[in-house]
Order: C-alpha cells, then structure tokens, then sequence
C-alpha cells in the first residue's frame, strides 16, 4: 500500500533559509491493506512531517514514497489532484478547520466542486449521507448546522466522513483525538476501527502511547526524526528494547499502577549543537546506557516483526 | 482546614442571559494537600481557578464564600483581592509556556512583578537561586528571553515565579497538557516535591486526565456542567466510582494494555448540557443510563462514607 524509503526532510530555518533542520532522517516503513500503523513519538520527533510527506503537502528531501507502487514524490498538478482521490487526511484541530462563517458541510460543497462536479444534486447528497452514516452519525441531526453548532467530536468525524466521500485507501490520522474530550475521544477511536475493518489503511499519529496501543497492529517510536524502534503493537509494548522506548512506557500516567520511584532521570533534553551527535545515537545524551562504543546505530531485528537500532537490554 | 468554598457562584454575564459556569460548588482543601479537579471541556474547572485570581467581566461573582487559613476572601471586590494575589493565591496558568513577556528577560519580568507586590528582590534574590535549582533551572536563565527557552523549561519558569512567595494556595491549571509524557512527569513530581517542602500549603491541581491526577492527588473532585457531583480520595474514586459520570469516564479512558480486540471502550452518548438557563434537576441526567424520576430534582453533595461525597440520587437513597 504505502511504502517510505529511506525517507529524509529537511527544513530550511533562520531568516535567509540558511540554516538546516533535519526532521526526519532515513525513515523506511510500510503500511498493509486494511491496517492501523501508529507513528509515536514526542514533539519535534517528525511524527507530523511524515504525515504531511505522505500527503504531499510539503515536499520530500530524499527517498521516495511509493503507494499502491507509485512513487508519488514527484506529483504535479493534474496527477497530484487525483493522487488525493487515494489519500487523505484529518488533522488535530476540528475547530479551526471549519470556516466559522459558513455551515459545517462546506466542506463537502468543496470537495464536489473540485472532484464531482459532474455528479447529480440528488446522487451526491445520497453520497454525503451514506459517508455520514458511515461514521456513525445521522445526517439530519448534522447536517444544515453551523460549526458552533456541533461539539468536537460531531466536527471530527464529518471531516473523516469528508476523506471517505473520496473512496480513500489511506487516511492520515494526524493527532485527530488530542483535542478532543474523554467522553467523546474514544467513540472517534473506535470508528477508526471500523473503518480499519472494512479494509482502510489509516496511518495514526500520536503522542499518546495508551491511544498507540488501543488501536494500532503496528508501532513505530520516532525520536528525532528516525525510528527507535517498531514491530507489531504487543511485541513492542510487552517487549520494549530501546531505552527510549522503555522511558516512554514507564513514563506514561496509568490509573492501575503508579510511577515508581524510578532511578531514571526524566528531564527533557537539554539543547545541545546537532554536530555534537553526528555520527552518536540521537538518544545519546539522555540516554543511561550511553557508552563510548555507541556510533551511529542501524536498525535491526531482534525477533520476527519487530526491530530496533538499540540493541542493548 | 486551609481553604474552605461555599456554595461558590461564579456565572458569566453574556447578552443573552448568564452561563452559570460555577453554580453552588462547595468543598475543602486540607493544609498540606493536593486536590485533583477533573472534568471535560466547559465543566467549569477553569472558570474555578481563574476565578480565585483574577475575576474579571464577563465573569460574576454571584454567591458563596471562600475562606483562605480562616481568612474570608473578598472575591467580589477586584481591588482588596490584591492582598491575596500571588501572595496567598497563585495560578499557574493553562498556557504557561506563554503567560511569559516576550519583551522581557526573566530576570527583569521577576523583579518587575515583585516591585508590584511590593517585595524587593535583591532581598528574594538567594531564595530565587534555590529554587531555580530545585527545577533544574541554570541561573542562566534570568538574562534570557522566554523565546530562548524549551517549552519544559518556560513552563518550570513559570512554576518557580508562581510559587516564589510561598503561597498558601496553588493553582495549577492543566499545566501538563501540552506536554510530552517524559516532560509531564517530571513537571508533575516537581509540583509534588514542592508541597512535600512547603512551599505550597495546599494545592488544586487542575486537568482533564484522570490518570495523571491518580499519580500525584490526594483527593479528587470531579465537576461536570458547573457542578461538582464527587469527591473522595484518589484511590477511592479510581476504584470504586459511585457517580455515573465518573464510573462512564473512567470506563472511557484507554489504558496502556487495553487493546480495541479485548476490550472495546465505550464514549458517553450525548454532550454536555449549554449553562445558560441549564435545565433544572441534574445536569447529567440525559445522558445517565441509570436515570429515573428523582433526577428531575437536584440531587444534593452528600456524604456517602466517609470522605466520599456523591451527587446522585441513586447514591443518597441508598442511605436513607
């Protein structure tokens, strides 16, 4: 389905573009038919760079992207525009997303006025209605309302029933429940699911390692910008290696178990110059099993379906 | 008995009548202790907070009473309160990371806020060092621009000025949020070492999850719709839930080890109701499964067991 090879992005900063920030270095994963791949990681892990790779929003530095075996890194145009007939994404904040001024199924008028403008009034509001139905929602109680109208939650899922309108096979799932309240998250969480069931590839981007595990078949744990580790969601989480990966876990607030008195200390990281850690392991400087012998590592397969650069532990 | 609220009232005035964001919350806070208040979006949890700081139009002060160490606060006057203002009452706000001047470097936005208390700082200036190590601050960062910090770093400034004065009461408004886990721990277990060393007396801790408030509360206080419908301790109210809301959102949470293929977490159908002119009875009665007659009367706060106070009626009628 969707294929990253050695995937790199890098972003130019400072005032005259001078300056150069890797977000994302040498990144390869797959996604299969039908399933959900979470890309964990904290803020500034390049989490949403790759989403936005994917959906050709900002361009790729190196590598290439394949879907459906097409390497899609150098769409243009006309072939851009019906690449997004294949994928699509919803991001993290439903309320901004919507013009405030105008009703909440805009967002569907837009979409037949770029793609089925040759489509009957009659068909395309059937259309709308059975993606609504789809995502479990009623099409009355939604429809003709203001965005103010509707809560977080009713927002969220039309802007997934908007993706689907399109016949999607991947969807971005871009933070889509961060915002979102705890009474309403999961019910967005689970129409992931069954949209998964029914054969949707959904990339799923989180900081959220309770939501990573609930939904997903496979794991990724980005820190800053490669791949710490990933495998199947139960040989990662009941099996973490990389030291990252193993802080993260125990770091995570739980209503079962409280945070021991860990020896770890769980500072962020401090600031310190990119050149400094060329050729370490990016986790280096925070990480207790840091060595002289660390260099750069590669990742590697510890057991079937589940890989990380870190083999220690 | 370091903070005492009674029947607090706090609603905003807006055109079309008044959104009774706070409406009749009593409760106490014990020297010494951490007070978790959770609850969803629009529950009146940060309208509580800001209130005890900074009551300002749209907002009203409609009733009630809040006592500070035996001391009655005068919320409705904007000027006395300034006594208590971060002398006695501090906020750590919802956006730390940005409650910082831009134009300011730290050390001169200190002395700048302290000259206002009337606090000099060359006198606070040693016991702004300690504490600046406490965190893990480097002294360094008082000739610097907020712009020049990390996120975790602002928001571990914005702790130590909050509590410079060693407050009687903390208010931490869903300081974690925004935070990464690693960064939300340590941030957490900071606020926990500052009681544990007085330099709070007692402390609300404000958020939307749950679990962070097992991990570092005493008690909890749940608040749905402007009222508060539990409170007991931490472990009490994770375990054994009493009030429907809390049983469905504690239900609702996903866990690490709960997996949509084992066990399928369930939402809460419906939303919460609108608080301006919200309808009589309880607040959580059309969306409560467990519904029946009596909930179109306001069920009242009540101790169930000790230490346990419920808002339902199912819960009091147990009990006679």
């Amino acid at each position: 389905m969707v294929k990253l090879r050695n995937v790199t992005k890098v972003y130019r900063t400072g005032a005259f573009g001078g300056g150069k920030l890797k977000a994302v270095e040498d990144v390869s994963l797959s996604m299969e038919q039908g399933k959900v791949v979470s890309v964990i990681g904290e803020s500034g892990s390049g989490k949403s760079t790759i989403g936005k790779m994917i959906l050709r929003l900002i361009s790729i530095t190196e590598g290439e992207i394949l879907v459906n075996d097409k390497d899609i890194s150098k769409l243009k145009g006309k072939s851009l525009k019906e690449y997004y007939r294949t994928v699509q994404g919803v991001f993290q904040d439903p309320f901004s997303t919507y013009n405030p001024v105008f009703k909440a199924d805009r967002v569907f008028d837009i979409i037949r006025a770029e793609y089925f403008s040759d489509m009957k009034a009659k068909k395309w509001r059937e259309k709308v209605e059975s993606s609504l139905q789809s995502v479990g929602m009623v099409p009355e109680q939604v429809l003709n309302k203001y965005p103010h109208q509707l809560s977080g939650g009713q927002l969220q899922r039309l802007l997934i029933a908007r993706a689907l309108l399109m016949d999607v096979d991947v969807l971005i799932a871009d933070e889509i429940i961060s915002m979102l309240d705890a009474s309403t998250r999961v019910d967005v969480l689970n129409l992931l699911i069954d949209l998964k069931d029914r054969g949707l590839s959904i990339l799923f981007i989180t900081h959220d390692l309770s939501l990573g595990y609930y939904i997903s078949d496979y794991v990724v744990i980005l820190y800053r910008g490669s791949i710490a580790e990933m495998g199947y969601t139960d040989k990662v989480f009941y099996n973490p290696i990389h030291p990252y990966t193993r802080m993260l876990l125990t770091s995570v607030p739980r209503l079962d178990q409280k945070w021991e008195e860990s020896e770890e200390e769980l500072m962020e990281t401090q600031e310190i110059a990119a050149d400094s850690l060329e050729d370490r392991c990016k986790y280096y400087d925070r990480c207790h099993f840091a060595a002289e012998s660390c260099g750069k590592p590669e990742l590697k397969k510890v057991e079937e379906g589940h890989y990380t650069t870190c083999p220690r532990r | 008995m370091a903070v005492s609220v009674k029947n607090l009232k706090i609603y905003y005035q807006t055109l079309r009548g008044q959104v009774q964001a706070v409406d009749n919350v009593s409760f106490d806070i014990k020297d010494h202790e951490i007070l978790g208040m959770a609850g969803e979006s629009g529950c009146g949890k940060s309208t509580f907070s800001n209130s005890l700081v900074l009551l300002k139009p749209p907002m009203k002060f409609m009733g009630g009473r809040v006592e500070l160490d035996g001391e009655s606060l005068p919320l409705a006057d904007f000027r006395k309160m300034n006594e208590f203002r971060y002398k006695k009452i501090s906020l750590i706000p919802q956006y730390a990371m940005n409650a910082l001047n831009p134009t300011r470097k730290i050390g001169r936005m200190i002395a700048e806020l302290l000259a206002s208390r009337g606090v000099s700082f060359s006198k606070i200036s040693r016991e702004l060092d300690r504490r600046l190590k406490l965190v893990n601050l480097n002294r360094s960062v008082m000739k610097m621009y907020p712009f020049e910090l990390s996120g975790g770093m602002r928001q571990r400034a914005v702790m130590v000025i909050a509590t410079l004065l060693d407050p009687s009461l903390l208010l931490a408004d869903e300081i974690t949020s925004a935070l990464d886990v690693s960064t939300q721990k340590a941030v957490a277990k900071m606020l926990v070492q500052f009681r544990d060393m007085d330099l709070v007396k007692s402390l609300v801790f404000v958020t939307h999850d749950i679990s962070i408030l097992y991990q570092i509360a005493d008690r909890v206080l749940i608040m749905y719709a402007g009222k508060a419908v539990e409170i007991a301790p931490t472990k009490k109210i994770t375990k054994e839930p009493l009030h429907p809301y809390t049983r469905l959102l504690i239900s609702s949470l996903p866990d690490v080890g709960v997996k949509y293929s084992e066990r399928r977490l369930a939402g809460i159908k419906g939303r919460p109701p609108g608080l301006l002119n919200p309808f009589p009875g309880c607040r959580f009665k059309e969306r409560c499964p467990v519904r029946f007659e009596k909930c179109d009367k306001e069920p009242p706060l009540a101790e169930v067991s000790e230490n346990h106070q419920v808002a339902c009626w199912r819960e009091v009628g147990n009990n006679g």
